[in-house]
Parts: structure tokens; C-alpha cells; sequence
């Protein structure tokens, strides 16, 4: 029997200016979750229970960007997306556009499990929850004064917010500005802003399964879907490892990010942490991103071009580490 | 380098026994799509260009599962998406849940290039639409009587179909065995294009699985599964969205050209060998001008043509002239 390991994130790009205290708060939820994923594993529950599990434990927490928490469309409601991937026989399932759904990541596992097909999104999706009877509430559940004040400020500098951010000024001057994504308006973010969240988990039979889940944008467009519901860019799972990544929504996607790691395992059989550094070097052109992965050998990486990337990671060995930079 | 083109209107069980009334008007459609192909290249117009141009083509004929022709949701109504990519700046747009623009592939382009977005869908997208001000039509506008009774049969068998499938026959139980008929489905449209500097772009169009659930999205809006393009190739899907979801089909043929070194008309044979008989097939040129049509399913409607003066239009494995 293989060794089990467990890697969460809480989104990839942090401002080095974040508060003291925001950062322990978001090492104290991490390893909350660390803790809760590796409880199911000594209990032996599958990969794919422990990593919607933990996301179910990301989303429900207001602090990042998903479920509960989420940053708001333009509109100010909120709209989250999900995916989840189980690797031994590649199943997936994905969401967007949900509005009342609790737990997205959750729904997207139903996708997988109970219908004939991968991803519903929108009303489509919320007619299948009803179906389905699970937990639904009223949109401004998952709003929250931060996010109301986030996206106030994000009108009047009339950008978009992605879920990360890039150094103030202050701190870096020029090289921010060379830092700035292409798409981006090039505001530096001061302000903490919320992130995307995933799990990525491989138990004791040697089975890989990753999750994403986020309310994407702040200010984004109404009908907007990023990377974290599609398979292959935000999420990946296969034989030989779980990928979850998060950053610049266009790059992850434009690099399919999360299947490269698990393709060059494959087709150039690199081991799990040389997939991983090579895909963040060389597959992200100008893009920010990062990621998390484990290999169906009990191993666990984290990779990213960005300042920082709130993460957690643990092994059956006992090895636990949880960071911001 | 020289150009080359590729487009296809949809891989499945397309049997051999199609009448002509049902064949005709598709190689028609295909031959008239791959002429636009090529005076397009001829007058150097960007890869980009040209697919959404060829697209726009088959989008706008009834006999594809595209745009007008789209198959029906189990509601009866019709949820068209696409998605575009540029090869050399991996720039791509993608739309899903259109109900009312008549050019799926044109909105995905805009998305591409007039928002700090990748991928709209649904209310949203028909939102920007209006405000894009691109040509909308009355949602019975896509719906075909053909249409209406393939959802009729697909509701009767209790089943979904892939782009291309048999009606099922009162007394065949198995979904999975085909039996020759007059009636036939069609499928999911897309073109990829290289010019003679290499510049590559692919792009995918579709109205979805017949009887789909209300809400789903398939492969050919998802960057990798449906379409893709890089430096290397560009290539457009078909055929059941979940397995090419699930094999990121557009995207696999690149990297193992990449990673395996595999030649493109290797690749793509590689590729749709990993996804279940029945269920796949793809077009793709690569940035030296080659071209590639591989289908595990009997047959997939296509078309292609290079600048030495090769061209085809073909269903099954032999070439029609």
C-alpha cells in the first residue's frame, strides 16, 4: 500500500503589505483543513471524499474566495464555479454560474456521479440542485461586507480584481508595474482581496483527486467563467497525479496548466516536483499563476510565479507545512 | 510552409446506407465551406479570420449541428456554444448557453478580443451580444423540423445521443449497437487554418447533445477538450463532449507532438485511439501546412485542403470526389 498526501490552497498572488493578522488567519484555516483532510485519510475515506470534503470546509469559511466569501459580479450577487476530477478513471464534474447552491464543489461531484453529463452551469445547474435537494440559500448568504467594500473600490478604479495581488508601488515600483498581467488595468492591489481554493489528495491505494472552487472576479461580467470550473486548466486528475491551480484566469487556461503537469508526467515521464517546476517555468508565458499537485506515489508540490501563495501541504510521514511566501 | 485547411460537420454513426437527400446537401455544404476555406487563404486573410469565416459558414447551414440546424435540449430548446483560438499568442474566446445570436463562433471572438475575459455564458453572454450589437434571431429561428423529431426519438428511447447517432429502433435495447437508417444525426462544426508563415487558429461550434440537460455545457467551448492551438497545431474536436472533456483531446494531440515528438498525423491517431470507439474524432493541421482527419466513430463529415493542390471532401474512410 502507497502513502497518502494532502495539499490545499487559498489562491496564488498575495500583497506583501497583507496584515499580520490576515495572514495568520488564513495559516490558522489552512491547517484547520489540512487537519480535517488528514483525519478522512487515516479513516480511509477515497481521495475524491477528502477533497470535496475539504473544499466543502474552504467554501463554507468566509476568508477566501469561494462559496461563502466569494467576490461579487458587477452586479454585486455572487456566482460561483467548481470542478472536481477523481484520476483513476478520469471522471470529472463542473459547475458555474450558481447563485443558491451552498456547496458548489459538492454539485459538481453530483454532476459527475448522478448525471450523463461533465459540467452544467447556470439556471440549467440550479434546476439539477433542486432536483438533486441539495442545501440551497439565498444569494446574500454568501456576500460579505469585505467583498461589498472590494468591490466598491474596484468600480472606482474601474479594473478588475483578480484573485491575487500584485505588490503595491510602494514596495516594488517598476518591477510592479512589470509584474502587472497584460490584462490587467496594472492597479497595484493594497487591499486584501479574496481567493480561489482548492484540494488536491491521493490516499493510501494510490488514487489521485483534485478540486477547485471560486466565485472568480471581483467586478467580473455577469455570465464570466473562469478557469476553476474547467477541466484541464483549473482542475486535473489522473492515474499519476491531482492538480489544482489558481491566478490569472486567462493564462491557466490559455497553458492549460492543470493538465500540462499531469501530460509531461506522462508523455516526457518526469517525476511529480520536476513536472510541476517545469510547467510554472516554462508553460506560463507572461501569466501569474500557481498550483498545487500530488502523485499517486505519495508525493505533494506546489509551484508559482507569483508573490506568495496561500497553501498548506501534508504527507502520511508526518511532514506538515503550511505558507504564505 | 505552405497553407492548409481542414473543417468537419460532426463525427458518429453515420451510416453508410445514408440516402442521398441526407448526404447531398452535406458534402454540398462541406465543398461550399472548404471553397470559402481556401479564397480566404488565397487572399491571405489571417487563420483567425478564416475559421470564424468557415464557421460562420456552417453555423449558418441547417445540416450541422451548429447555429441554425442546432439538435434540441430536452426542453426543446436550443443552447448553442463555441470557442476560438490563435495559435501564436494562445489568445482564445469561448461562449456557451446562446440562445438568440445567430454566429456562436463571432461572439466568441469578440469575447476574445473586446473583454478582459475568456469565456461567457448564458444571460451574460447574450447581454454582451446585445451590447455588441450582433446579428440576434428569434430562438425558433435555429430550430429545424428534423430537430424536433430527433428529440422526439431521443426522448422516446429515454436516452441522449452523441453529435452523430442512429434513431434507435423500437425493439433495440442497447444503445451502443448501431443499426443502418434512413434518418441520421449530424454534428458539432469546426475549422482549423495554418497560412504559409505558419500563423495557426482553430475554432468549434456546436448546438450540444440532442435531449441534453438544460445548462450543459459540452467540449467544443472548452479550451483544450474542443478546440486548441498553439505554435505547433491547431485542432477542433467532436464527437461526445464528456469523453473528450475528460481526454483533453484538442490539447493532448499538441503535447504529444510536443513531448513525444510525435508527427501531427501520428499524434492525432495516438490521441483518438485513447478515447472509447465510437465516441471521437478530430481535424488539425500543423504549422508546416499537414493535415489530419482521425475518427474512432464510422464516419465524420469533413473537409480539407493544401496549398500544393491537394483537396477532400469526405464522411467515411475513402475520399469522395
Amino acid at each position: 500500500m502507497g502513502a497518502w498526501a494532502i495539499a490545499v490552497h487559498g489562491g496564488a498572488g498575495v500583497d506583501p503589505n497583507l496584515p499580520k493578522e490576515r495572514q495568520e488567519e488564513a495559516k490558522r484555516l489552512l491547517t484547520r483543513c489540512l487537519d480535517i483532510g488528514i483525519s478522512a485519510l487515516r479513516s480511509n475515506l477515497s481521495a475524491i471524499d477528502v477533497v470535496e470534503l475539504v473544499v466543502r470546509e474552504l467554501e463554507t469559511d468566509p476568508l477566501f474566495n469561494s462559496g461563502r466569501g466569494s467576490a461579487l459580479t458587477e452586479n454585486g450577487k455572487v456566482e460561483m464555479e467548481a470542478s472536481i476530477m477523481d484520476g483513476p478513471k478520469r471522471r470529472c464534474g463542473a459547475v458555474s454560474g450558481l447563485t443558491t447552491v451552498k456547496n458548489p464543489v459538492s454539485l459538481a461531484r453530483l454532476v459527475m456521479e448522478k448525471s450523463p453529463h461533465s459540467y452544467l452551469a447556470f439556471s440549467g445547474a440550479e434546476e439539477f440542485a433542486k432536483k438533486q435537494g441539495v442545501e440551497m440559500v439565498d444569494n446574500e448568504y454568501f456576500i460579505t461586507e469585505d467583498n461589498v467594500g472590494m468591490l466598491k473600490l474596484a468600480k472606482e478604479a474601474n479594473s478588475i480584481l483578480f484573485d491575487y495581488r500584485i505588490p503595491a508601488v510602494g514596495t516594488c515600483g517598476a518591477s510592479a508595474a512589470m509584474d502587472s498581467p497584460l490584462q490587467m488595468n496594472g492597479l497595484p492591489i493594497s487591499v486584501y482581496a479574496p481567493e480561489t481554493v482548492g484540494c488536491v489528495v491521493v490516499d493510501k491505494q494510490g488514487r489521485c483527486a483534485a478540486a477547485t472552487s471560486t466565485g472568480g472576479l471581483m467586478n467580473k461580467m455577469s455570465g464570466r467563467i473562469g478557469d476553476s470550473p474547467l477541466i484541464g486548466s483549473g482542475t486535473y486528475a489522473s492515474e499519476l497525479c491531482g492538480v489544482s491551480c489558481t491566478g490569472e484566469g486567462e493564462a491557466i487556461i490559455r497553458s492549460t496548466l492543470a493538465r500540462e503537469v499531469s501530460a509531461v508526467m506522462e508523455y516526457k515521464r518526469l517525476k511529480l516536483h520536476e513536472a510541476v517546476d517545469y510547467v510554472i517555468k516554462n508553460k506560463l508565458d507572461e501569466g501569474k499563476a500557481g498550483l498545487i499537485a500530488v502523485s499517486k506515489d505519495g508525493e505533494v508540490a506546489c509551484g508559482f510565479n507569483t508573490t506568495g501563495m496561500f497553501r498548506g501541504c501534508a504527507t502520511e510521514d508526518g511532514f506538515m507545512e503550511v505558507g504564505v511566501w | 510552409m505552405r497553407w492548409a485547411i481542414a473543417l468537419h460537420g460532426g463525427a458518429g454513426d453515420i451510416p453508410h446506407s445514408l440516402p442521398p437527400d441526407r448526404r447531398l446537401p452535406r458534402e454540398a455544404g462541406l465543398r461550399h465551406c472548404l471553397d470559402v476555406g481556401i479564397a480566404a487563404l488565397k487572399a491571405h486573410k489571417h487563420p483567425l479570420d478564416v475559421v470564424e469565416l468557415v464557421v460562420r459558414e456552417l453555423e449558418n447551414y441547417p445540416h450541422f449541428n451548429a447555429g441554425k440546424g442546432s439538435v434540441l435540449t430536452s426542453s426543446g430548446t436550443v443552447e448553442m456554444e463555441a470557442s476560438i483560438m490563435d495559435g501564436k499568442s494562445k489568445k482564445c474566446g469561448a461562449v456557451s448557453g446562446l440562445s438568440t445570436v445567430v454566429n456562436a463562433v463571432s461572439l466568441a471572438r469578440l469575447v476574445m478580443e473586446k473583454t478582459p475575459h475568456i469565456y461567457l455564458g448564458f444571460h451574460g453572454a447574450e447581454a454582451f451580444a446585445r451590447e455588441q450589437g450582433v446579428e440576434t434571431a428569434d430562438p425558433s429561428y435555429f430550430i429545424t423540423p428534423e430537430n424536433i423529431e430527433r428529440l422526439k426519438q431521443a426522448q422516446d428511447a429515454n436516452r441522449v445521443q452523441i453529435d452523430y447517432t442512429q434513431p434507435v429502433q423500437k425493439e433495440e435495447k442497447d444503445a451502443a449497437a448501431t443499426i443502418p437508417n434512413g434518418d441520421s444525426q449530424i454534428g458539432t462544426v469546426g475549422c482549423v487554418a495554418v497560412d504559409s508563415e505558419g500563423n495557426l487558429a482553430s475554432a468549434t461550434s456546436t448546438g450540444g447533445l440532442v435531449n441534453k440537460m438544460a445548462g450543459r455545457i459540452g467540449d467544443s467551448p472548452i479550451i483544450g477538450a474542443g478546440t486548441y492551438a498553439n505554435h505547433l497545431c491547431a485542432v477542433s474536436a467532436t464527437g461526445k463532449g464528456e469523453a473528450m472533456i475528460r481526454g483533453t483531446v484538442a490539447r493532448d494531440v499538441a503535447a504529444v507532438m510536443e513531448f513525444k515528438g510525435l508527427s501531427l498525423k501520428e499524434a492525432a491517431a495516438y490521441v483518438i485511439d485513447q478515447v472509447p470507439p465510437g465516441n471521437a474524432g478530430l481535424v488539425a493541421v500543423s504549422s508546416t501546412g499537414e493535415i489530419a482527419t482521425v475518427f474512432n466513430t464510422t464516419g465524420m463529415f469533413r473537409a480539407c485542403a493544401s496549398e500544393d493542390g491537394y483537396s477532400e471532401v469526405a464522411i467515411w474512410d475513402s475520399p469522395l470526389k
